[in-house]
């Protein structure tokens, strides 16, 4: 089982979202985040005072899925999520040990 | 008889009537419906002002961790004012003051002792006038609470207003609208540009200066956490200057026609020229420089909405859009002080501008009403209109000064860094503004 973790533009979580449903993956975690890596910040203005904002709003992606899915994951959330600008975001792979469903108690990829 | 100066003369035949011994008027006022109606409605929009809209104007500024500790100024503000009004505040500001008449009222209407219901001031009730003149007595302090935004303790700040309402801002207000003598010098000040915005602007200046800056300004980023609720708060002040300017004619007559006219559109005027400069100054208008804009439009026609015309609203309108513009945004960087929200560069200086202008568009040829008695030009006028900004900045920068040196080596005015770091929301009163 993998975790794929993917940062993207707010906007685009909705397009990511459904590629995600498309390919049969239906839970997914979404936080707010802040971050930058190689977009710069942009500066607000108020009555005359500059501020730099290098800290850039972001959605970080969370899905637990199966190994088998890992490669379409990648590509369905890469064409979603992708604008050719800079910013766009990255997506991190991580084994996964273990996943219970609560409720049931199932666990491993029965859990997924 | 001037129209712009019907209410003050109005109101001292109204305090010498009502001694019967010493009536010698041909027929005293009697009580208008009309008028008191719309005296009643415009306390009521002045009161409106200072809660919420000057509240959420400030409240929308400040980080959100000091979002609360604004709001609870402004309501104490308006709270602790109201009673100290009653008890002497009134009475020094509005009542004679035998030998000292030409520079404060004496106590006999302490407690409001003696004032009926039947009571009047010029043709409204005098309660009525009363509960009006307190809601500037309110304003004009909670202007201040811009100044020293996010670092004064609250306890010092009760004090603060206290000592000010009572040695500051009752004695200005006599001396331009309680027979004192600058009201005798024919000076035009309708509705308070020198008694409350000089007033709060510059006593604001002082305090930041005393206070200093707030930790890490001006490198921190410091910026407006809320927008919305400053722009919801200036539509409350601009609906309810209304009250303030044109209740200031203390009438329901043309005068105050007059005022709702010329000050909605200086105010708009000045928005506009606000919003375009700073387009062209940095590319693009901002929701704050157009709300900004219209409060200091706002505060240059405060003292001449009962004297200038349209034309001459324009151009105050403008010329406050444009200077307070600069002052805002230039000033205070050039010269490095900390006033946090602008009381400074908006009021004081938007009302130095009105309370200038308004000595030029009062002249019957631009479309004024006329001078203000013993005047008869444009130069007397603006050297009268000169001498009342100097000694109202001079006497409000001295005493403001004073009370606030005292009150902090007696107390202490500034939370600790500290406190000042967590946010007075939570280390002065223990609550957060937002429990998202």
């Amino acid at each position: 089982m993998k975790m794929v973790t993917a940062i993207i533009k707010p906007f685009k979580l909705d397009d990511v979202r459904e590629a995600l449903s498309e390919i049969g993956v239906q839970g997914v975690t979404v936080t707010e985040v802040k971050g930058f890596g190689r977009q710069k910040g942009h500066t607000e203005l108020y009555r005359g005072a500059e501020y730099v904002v290098d800290f850039l709003p972001k959605v970080k992606i969370e899905v637990a899925i199966p190994a088998s899915l890992v490669e379409q994951v990648i590509d369905a959330i890469s064409k979603a999520a992708n604008t050719n600008k800079i910013g766009d975001g990255k997506i991190f792979v991580h084994d996964l040990q273990q996943v219970v469903r609560i409720r049931t108690g199932e666990s491993g990829e029965d859990a997924l | 008889m001037k129209q712009q100066l019907t209410w003050p003369l109005r109101l001292a035949a109204a305090l010498i009537t009502a001694v019967p011994a010493l009536a010698w008027a041909d027929e005293a006022p009697t009580l208008n419906s009309g008028d008191t109606a719309w005296m009643l409605t415009a306390t009521a929009l002045v009161l409106f002002m200072t809660i919420p809209g000057l509240s959420l104007f400030y409240a929308g500024m400040v980080r959100s961790k000091n979002v609360l500790s604004v709001l609870m100024q402004c309501f104490a503000i308006t709270s602790l004012m109201t009673i100290l009004w009653m008890l002497y505040g009134y009475s020094i500001a509005f009542t004679d003051g035998g030998d000292l008449q030409a520079w404060i009222g004496g106590f006999s209407k302490s407690l409001l002792v003696g004032v009926t219901p039947a009571s009047l001031t010029g043709t409204i009730p005098e309660y009525v006038f009363m509960t009006f003149q307190m809601t500037f007595a309110i304003i004009t302090p909670a202007l201040i609470v811009g100044a020293f935004a996010e670092r004064m303790k609250f306890s010092a700040m009760l004090l603060f207003m206290t000592f000010w309402v009572t040695l500051v801002y009752a004695p200005i207000c006599h001396w331009v609208w309680g027979g004192g003598w600058l009201f005798a010098d024919g000076v035009l000040d309708f509705a308070g540009g020198t008694v409350v915005h000089i007033n709060a602007g510059v006593a604001g200046l002082v305090a930041a200066l005393v206070l200093g800056k707030r930790r890490g300004y001006p490198g921190t980023a410091m910026p407006p956490h809320n927008l919305t609720l400053t722009v919801i708060g200036a539509a409350m002040l601009w609906v309810g200057w209304f009250g303030f300017n044109a209740g200031s004619a203390v009438a329901a007559n043309g005068t105050a026609g007059l005022a709702m006219a010329v000050t909605q559109i200086a105010t708009a005027m000045a928005a506009l020229t606000w919003m375009f400069a700073e387009w062209a100054m940095h590319g693009k208008p901002s929701v704050l420089g157009i709300v900004s804009g219209a409060v200091a439009g706002l505060v240059a026609i405060t003292p001449a909405c009962g004297s200038v015309g349209p034309i001459g609203a324009l151009v105050i309108g403008a010329a406050a859009g444009l200077i307070c513009f600069i002052s805002a945004v230039k000033l205070k960087r050039i010269f490095g002080y900390d006033d946090s929200l602008d009381v400074f560069g908006v009021h004081a200086v938007g009302g130095i501008v009105g309370a200038l202008l308004v000595g030029v568009f009062a002249a019957p040829d631009l479309g004024g009403m006329g001078f203000g008695s013993g005047n008869d030009s444009i130069v007397a006028q603006v050297m009268v209109q000169a001498k009342s900004v100097g000694v109202t900045i001079l006497y409000t920068a001295v005493l403001s000064f004073i009370i606030l040196k005292v009150l902090d080596l007696v107390i202490g005015l500034r939370v600790t860094e500290e406190q000042e770091s967590e946010g007075l929301d939570m280390a002065l009163h223990d609550e957060r503004g937002y429990i998202i």
